[in-house]
């Protein structure tokens, strides 16, 4: 028995990714990372900025997404986001500006926890891939 | 009568408009082509979320708690309408049905003595309004500088949305745009985003509730997505309206081209009959002259 499932990656202006062949699919969601395999029971979760790695017989590939929404149903993961890119097609000068304008929303004093984490992240992440 | 030189300056000028009628025909439908992908492209991305949203307010259990963008606030007393239109005119109806939609809300709302609120999208429902409304409309939104349609946009004014609902300016909200059957018909829309408006439609599979794992939990995904989803619509709405836009406008140029073609028909006529009885009149005098010789 194959061990395939689903994918659609869909942004609002058009859908961005749509494979049926993958075999692992690892989202950094809100609470930490989730890896899904064939058979994962339904999940509703959303993104925090991180990677998303889709695992396919063929080739891996690696997106950047900011925020967005994952559901699983019925071996089809569907993730709704708003802003992603390919790491292979990363822009340098965009990654730095969006460090520097996490950066400087986090000196600001008016933030909660929460966002004060979300941010945090952010810039991690894409510290992590302006160096590779 | 006018003259003949009269004549022959409507028809030069009519030929003009008429060119530039067809260069407006021409250039729409390149556009539409485009606008109609694009807004089919959009398409999975609205459907999706609501498909996720239709699941996760199935498996809310606690009605009373539930977050107010998706039950309402329990008040019906104001309501905030988004007008969508288009920033340019010479579209036929395009706009004036968008407006007379709003309109008969409008004056439905005002009727009932309740407080409305207007937001106005694209400058010319914003001209159509202001004559009758000014005094309702709280702001005035335009995108004219960006060329395409895109979600950053759709998002300012979902975002505006979401700040006035959160100071309890509004209760009900409600957006107003036309949906893109074909090139010859669009149809004014009235849609209700808060509370949200479950599809009747889509009730019929409510047999198959799936257990989803949530994860933090529902509230808080809810609370998250909402906010997202009204973005959403309003993008939905802004691809939807432009590929009407265009489709309007390239109906009402073709209208206006063949008219200008029977109206050179008629006069080209007309001037030629006029030029006719000028030279038959000239004969006549000639030939009666030379006969009382």
């Amino acid at each position: 028995m194959s061990n395939l499932f689903n994918i659609d990656i869909v942004n609002p202006e058009q859908s961005f990714l749509s494979k049926d062949n993958v075999f692992e699919v690892v989202i950094p969601a809100v609470e930490g990372e989730i890896g899904i395999l064939k058979d994962h029971i339904p999940i509703i979760s959303f993104l925090k900025p991180g990677i998303i790695k889709v695992f396919s017989e063929s080739e891996e590939q690696s997106f950047y997404v900011e925020d967005g929404i994952v559901e699983f149903k019925d071996n089809t993961l569907s993730v709704l986001t708003s802003s992603i890119f390919d790491l292979k097609d990363a822009d340098k000068n965009f990654v730095s500006e969006s460090i520097s304008s996490a950066e400087a929303e986090l000196s600001k004093d008016n933030i909660d926890d929460q966002k004060r984490f979300l941010l945090n992240h952010k810039v991690e992440v894409l510290k992590s891939i302006s160096i590779n | 009568m006018p003259s003949l030189d009269d004549l022959r300056k409507r028809i030069t000028s009519v030929k003009s408009t008429q060119k530039i009628t067809k260069a407006m025909k021409m250039v729409a439908a390149a556009k539409l082509r485009k606008a109609q992908e694009n807004a089919e492209k959009g398409r999975p991305y609205s459907e999706k979320m609501n498909n996720v949203i239709l699941n996760l307010s199935k498996s809310i259990t606690d009605k009373e708690n539930a977050p107010k963008l998706l039950v309402g606030t329990g008040e019906e007393k104001v309501h905030l309408c988004i007008v969508l239109t288009a920033d340019r005119g010479l579209c036929g109806g395009f706009n004036t049905n968008i407006i007379k939609k709003a309109k008969t809300y409008f004056e439905k709302i005002i009727s009932e003595y309740k407080t409305l609120k207007i937001i106005t999208v694209g400058s010319k429902g914003y001209d159509q309004l202001k004559r009758q409304y000014k005094s309702y409309i709280v702001e005035n939104i335009s995108f004219k500088e960006s060329k395409n349609i895109n979600y950053f946009d759709a998002d300012k004014v979902g975002k505006i949305i979401i700040e006035k609902f959160e100071k309890n300016e509004f209760d009900v909200c409600a957006i107003f745009y036309n949906k893109f059957k074909n090139v010859i018909t669009q149809i004014p829309q009235e849609q209700q985003i808060v509370p949200l408006n479950e599809d009747k439609d889509d009730k019929d599979d409510s047999g198959n509730d799936n257990d989803y794992e949530f994860e933090p939990d529902e509230d808080e995904i809810l609370s998250n997505l909402l906010p997202k989803n009204i973005s959403t619509q309003i993008f939905k709405a802004m691809l939807e309206n432009s590929a009407s836009e265009q489709g309007s406008r390239m109906t009402a140029m073709d209208n206006a081209t063949r008219n200008a073609g029977e109206l050179v028909d008629r006069l080209t006529i007309e001037y030629n009959r006029s030029r006719q009885a000028a030279i038959t009149k000239e004969l006549i005098e000639i030939i009666s002259g030379a006969e009382s010789l």
